[in-house]
């Protein structure tokens, strides 16, 4: 947010009119029409036609493979990531700088490249597979594996979210808390993890809304049988091949919705943390 | 560095940190964790690309296929680059010079690409150009070719990284205010001579900051240029997309060696990224004073 008060010295700079119109020109080409177009499409079926089609029962597989297991993922990433914030803010060990900044790969790592990684590696042949296989466990081509992949998507956005929180944590606090005759736990759960929680439900909800839309590190791993292992983004991908746009449209349309609606909370966590924590 | 937290005070009664064993637990789950998810996948890469030697992989690179598919992302890459840059600095003086109502709207319709499933993402534009789509017949009647050719898979380029140079820059120039461009003009410099004179190298490292995760992200953006890719081979296969149909053809030296360059690319871009904040951090520091 920027408050100016000063509105009448701000307009003595040149190339607002031009510059606000081609923004607005470029956002529209881009982003604008091409989501309207999505939308209107959506608007030539009729509601029970759509209807239909988000209830059919390998839709309604896909959009519960997706969503549970993102949901699942994201549950993962929150405790792992706060354990891992926690490791990197708080304690010193051999290699951590390098830990920490390898928590981004996943951010950078073309999604394709993470997709058939994770699927050697977890394949029954492969490094960590062999031995999982011999504890009868299977990982790739089942949906375990979807959830691996959706586990190594969403990492960087706990861990990201949260850690700056708690560097910028005041130990005084922590310190006048023990002074005053709290244990370690108590500080813990009553002093920090309040004051962490906004953000890292914000990185639950960014890890999630990725793992939702996620495709190129899980179609690999993921086997892709219908109603199993098969997930939105891929059923979407399947119906444009067949050419039913309007079902693929559909797909899309709840998915879209899905995610305007996560940012939409994450929006909402951000001002409640504010209006809480005025500090920041 | 030097705070309290190095020095390893072994009381268990002490309440600023946890006991050793806590300690040793937290550490060993944080790094098997990230060993398991994120090293593992990562060096994996490098030794399936070289398992039959160095010749296979330099082979399997200099395939007309691969050339033709490091080629074609190159040109995508910097036609996305140029025109994000270009809308991002546009953009972002707008904003951030200016004041207006519907400011921070504004920024999150910026900010929408970046929340799109990158299916969805390529699914918008064949439903504009698709055969079935609003313009389709028109392009159609005129020979006009989006879908499957390069101007398709560069728009759907552009709409996923449509947010990253106008992200970075946005907020660094909130904070750099407007007092050096407004003393520029009045000492009768242009709108454009304040922009590159004045404007453009205080913001210097956020533009190369925006610009070297868009390259990035451009480069190995999968599933929204698959959508409208049509896997032509040799034509219009991204390097991502070669990866995908060499694995899926179990040739999978070759499929790791491509998989391979763009995992350098991504090590790459993480370790630029972490000089640019370098930078970055020391201008604010040095704005702060």
């Amino acid at each position: 947010m920027i408050v100016s008060g000063e509105q009448g010295r701000r307009n003595t700079l040149p190339g607002f009119g031009l510059t606000m119109g081609l923004t607005l020109t470029w956002l529209s080409i881009i982003v604008l029409i091409p989501l309207a177009g999505l939308f209107i499409k959506t608007f030539e079926l009729s509601w029970d036609q759509f209807i239909a089609i988000v209830t059919s029962r390998r839709t309604l597989n896909a959009l519960k493979i997706s969503f549970g297991l993102a949901f699942a993922a994201a549950a993962v990433n929150l405790v792992m990531g706060v354990v891992i914030v926690w490791a990197l803010v708080r304690y010193r060990f051999p290699g951590r700088r390098i830990f920490d900044a390898i928590v981004d790969i996943p951010f950078a790592l073309p999604t394709a490249v993470a997709g058939i990684a994770l699927t050697s590696l977890f394949a029954q042949k492969g490094w960590l597979g062999a031995p999982l296989a011999e504890l009868g466990i299977k990982v790739a081509f089942t949906p375990l594996g979807i959830f691996v992949a959706m586990i190594f998507i969403g990492i960087p956005f706990v861990v990201r979210t949260v850690q700056p929180v708690l560097i910028d944590l005041d130990t005084e606090i922590e310190e006048a808390a023990a002074s005053l005759g709290a244990n370690r736990w108590q500080i813990i759960s009553r002093v920090i993890l309040p004051s962490l929680i906004p953000a890292i439900l914000t990185g639950f909800a960014l890890a999630f809304a990725r793992a939702i839309g996620e495709y190129g590190s899980v179609i690999f791993i993921a086997g892709n049988l219908p109603n199993v292992s098969e997930i939105a983004p891929l059923l979407i991908v399947i119906r444009l091949s067949e050419f039913r746009y309007a079902d693929a449209t559909a797909i899309a349309v709840v998915m879209l919705v899905a995610a305007f609606l996560i940012i939409f909370a994450v929006n909402r966590i951000q001002s409640w943390a504010q209006n809480r924590f005025p500090v920041h | 560095m030097t705070d309290g937290q190095i020095v390893l005070r072994e009381a268990a009664t002490d309440a600023r940190t946890e006991p050793r064993l806590i300690r040793w637990i937290v550490i060993g789950l944080a790094v098997l964790f990230l060993t398991v998810f994120v090293v593992l996948p990562l060096v994996l890469v490098f030794a399936e690309a070289f398992s039959r030697g160095v010749g296979a992989y330099f082979s399997a690179l200099l395939e007309p296929e691969g050339l033709a598919a490091i080629r074609l992302t190159l040109v995508v890459a910097a036609i996305s680059l140029t025109l994000n840059l270009v809308f991002g600095l546009i953009a972002a003086w707008a904003i951030t010079k200016f004041d207006f109502p519907g400011k921070s709207f504004l920024i999150t319709l910026i900010d929408l690409p970046f929340s799109v499933s990158p299916v969805i993402s390529g699914l918008l534009f064949v439903l504009l150009f698709g055969m079935q789509g609003f313009f389709g017949p028109w392009l159609q009647d005129h020979n006009v070719q989006i879908l499957f050719a390069v101007p398709g898979i560069a728009l759907a380029t552009i709409f996923v990284t449509f947010p990253f140079v106008a992200r970075a820059l946005i907020p660094l120039m909130q904070e750099q205010g407007t007092l050096e461009e407004e003393a520029a003009v009045s000492l009768g410099a242009s709108g454009l001579q304040t922009f590159f004179r004045v404007t453009l190298p205080n913001i210097k490292w956020g533009v190369l900051y925006g610009v070297l995760l868009c390259n990035a992200r451009a480069m190995g953006e999968f599933g929204a240029v698959s959508v409208v890719s049509g896997h032509i081979r040799g034509e219009t296969n991204t390097m991502p997309l070669l990866v995908e149909i060499l694995y899926n053809e179990y040739q999978f030296v070759a499929a790791f060696a491509i998989a391979s360059l763009l995992a350098m690319l991504a090590l790459v871009t993480l370790v630029a990224k972490t000089i640019l904040e370098r930078h970055l951090d020391e201008g604010q520091q040095l704005s702060d004073d």
